[in-house]
């Protein structure tokens, strides 16, 4: 007698995939832009590769210290503004770096490093910030009831909370008046398929090519190959999260 | 030596116009709550860099002297003190309604606080922020099952102990829960050390027995009853050691900071360069909260001068909340290192001290929770067999004193 492996048995499979099918058909059926991901347990499936560990490996040593394009498409991918307020939420900020001891200035984007390890998912009450299985970390904002401690635990003040009413929020990015918002990797055009994020095709498209998105975990991925032949480093290493977002040449 | 009998407050206009008083700083938190949920927490002095305030100062100092609030009921039935047991059910009341004071503060003040009873069924247990919502709940269940005993007939002792016992635990328990919200944040220079937690407990010893203090005089001054002289100078002499312990890790707290070079920078800012900050530490915070208070509370003619007593745990309030203060905004002013061996420039604030200036909407609304946790405090005693009547020396053991 043959006993069929778990992937044989037929019934539970077909079950499975015919849920997660419809649940793919309710959501492209009701609207465009409409996305219903919430529904069907792991609705998002389709994006969601097996095994995946998606980051970003950026290079200083390409990035010049007067271009923002990653920051300004960002802000029109995700519908953030900064004014210049101390209220004003920055999902990706330009950091300019002068090394103390030699003088050298070097300029990079900061955003959420989507670690292994997140401090943020550990102390939030709710649970509203989480880890994915792919490795981005998310605030859910239907649960995050603006208390503010992943902000005061981020070492990269990667986060922003929102202090005011906000009109016109993009469909793709739900945001929410007294809730705490980050960089979500672009989690959005992951999951349709896109293969980068806003920011990563900015920077392509200046030509500076100073940001690589992929999957870690894939040893063929351009990412991958990229980080296991060059050196590259995390920020704040020292407390040992295990970073999603990786840089060369600080 | 007369048995000792609790009464109710007089219905007198002092105690109503006191209740009144209260009542309309909460009111106006209420306002001030509602005008911050209307526009967003734009029309406060918080933002992305500050992101807890003056409400949070307000908020904890009240958690923090909610447990120590206890001290003096379970200095009398834990460690059997008889000469404390009188004043025990104001203890245990007040330990119950500055922790609801601090509270109500703390979920105000949330981004969305409408969604507080997802707090209560989406827990995420490695957060100590879940853990204290269990730990503040718990506590005052705990505190007034204690009351019940304390005031009830016919409970047997040992309940009576079992029920005490437990509440010291837990109020250990629940302090060191608050101090490790501070503690537990790798993050940040200013905290990641272990020592928040003893640090936060001896805070709670002085600021709560300096709350009951200040309470228990303005009760017995505005009813004409008695506060033995005797049990407050034991009580003054004994938040002067506190105040002295507080110091004591204090001290512990920057010295260990200072040795280590990662915490140098945040050290030399809150110490020597921080301006407002080091001011409040070393005026606020040592000069007026520490030294002075120890001054005037160990000073020999304190049994007869029931101003320095008054003054000392005035002074210890207020030093607490500056404490609080340098604790909370002054360790988030000092940037975060994220680039350690470089000067950094952004547009977001990063290597520049930042900037906070509390406004009145955070004020009212801290100050709406001391008057909530008096207010609550107030309308137990006015109803209830908390204070006793006849708190005389002749009716305080002086053998037990003496212990």
């Amino acid at each position: 007698m043959i006993i069929p492996t778990k992937k044989e048995k037929g019934a539970e499979v077909s079950r499975r995939d015919f849920l997660k099918s419809g649940a793919a058909l309710a959501t492209v059926t009701l609207a465009p832009g409409v996305t219903l991901m919430a529904f069907g347990g792991k609705a998002q499936a389709d994006g969601l590769k097996p095994g995946a560990r998606w980051g970003l490996l950026i290079d200083a040593g390409k990035c010049p210290e007067d271009c923002s394009a990653c920051v300004s498409a960002c802000s029109q991918e995700h519908g953030w503004e900064d004014n210049g307020l101390d209220t004003d939420p920055q999902w990706i900020r330009k950091v300019t770096l002068k090394e103390t001891a030699t003088g050298r200035e070097n300029s990079l984007p900061v955003m959420c490093q989507h670690c292994e390890s997140p401090p943020c998912v550990d102390v939030c009450p709710t649970g509203a910030s989480f880890k994915r299985e792919d490795g981005i970390v998310l605030v859910n904002r239907h649960t995050c009831i603006g208390c503010r401690y992943c902000m005061m635990a981020c070492p990269f003040k990667a986060r922003s909370f929102v202090h005011e009413q906000i009109t016109d929020q993009k469909t793709t990015t739900p945001r929410g008046n007294g809730t705490v918002e980050g960089c979500n990797l672009c989690v959005h055009k992951i999951d349709r398929g896109d293969g980068t994020t806003a920011c990563v095709e900015a920077c392509q498209a200046t030509g500076n090519n100073a940001m690589m998105f992929g999957d870690l975990n894939d040893p063929e991925s351009e990412i991958a190959v990229a980080v296991a032949t060059y050196a590259s480093q995390e920020l704040r290493a020292d407390l040992g999260l295990g970073l999603g977002v990786r840089y060369q040449n600080i | 030596m007369e048995r000792i009998v609790y009464r109710e407050l007089k219905s007198t206009p002092k105690v109503w116009g006191l209740m009144a008083l209260c009542a309309a700083f909460v009111g106006a938190a209420g306002l001030s709550v509602l005008y911050i949920e209307h526009h967003g927490h734009i029309v406060t002095g918080m933002n992305n860099q500050i992101v807890w305030g003056l409400p949070h100062v307000f908020a904890i100092f009240l958690i923090v002297a909610a447990s120590g609030a206890l001290n003096v009921s379970s200095i009398g039935s834990v460690f059997g003190k008889m000469a404390y047991k009188p004043v025990a059910r104001l203890s245990n009341v007040l330990a119950v309604s500055l922790l609801a004071g601090g509270l109500a503060v703390l979920v105000l003040d949330l981004g969305r606080p409408d969604r507080l009873v997802l707090a209560m069924y989406t827990y995420n247990f490695t957060s100590i922020f879940a853990w204290n919502i269990l730990l503040y709940t718990g506590f005052m269940a705990v505190v007034a099952v204690y009351l019940y005993t304390l005031m009830a007939r016919g409970v047997p002792a040992k309940a009576l102990k079992a029920a005490s016992l437990l509440a010291f635990v837990w109020r250990l328990a629940l302090t060191t829960g608050t101090g490790s919200i501070f503690g537990w944040l790798v993050a940040r220079q200013a905290y990641d050390a272990a020592i928040m937690a003893p640090l936060f407990i001896a805070m709670s010893f002085a600021f709560g027995m300096a709350m009951f203090m200040l309470v228990m005089i303005l009760t017995t001054s505005i009813t004409s009853r008695v506060y033995s002289p005797e049990l407050r100078t034991r009580q003054a002499r004994l938040l002067g050691v506190f105040v002295a312990v507080v110091m004591y890790f204090t001290l512990v707290q920057h010295l260990s900071a200072i040795y280590v070079a990662e915490h140098t920078g945040v050290e030399r800012f809150i110490l020597l360069e921080g301006g407002i900050y080091t001011r409040l530490f070393w005026v606020g915070q040592i000069l007026l909260g520490g030294i002075i208070p120890m001054i005037l509370l160990f000073h020999p003619k304190i049994d007869t001068q029931k101003i320095y007593v008054l003054l000392g745990a005035l002074l210890v309030v207020l030093g607490g909340m500056v404490q609080l203060y340098v604790i909370i905004v002054g360790g988030q002013a000092y940037p975060l290192e994220i680039f350690p061996g470089f000067e950094v420039s952004s547009s977001f604030s990063d290597g520049v001290i930042n900037s906070y200036t509390p406004t009145y909407l955070e004020l009212m609304l801290g100050l709406g929770g001391v008057a909530l946790a008096l207010m609550i405090a107030g309308l137990a005693m006015k109803f209830l067999r908390i204070v006793p009547d006849n708190l005389s020396d002749d009716n305080v053991d002086p053998a037990v004193l003496a212990d």
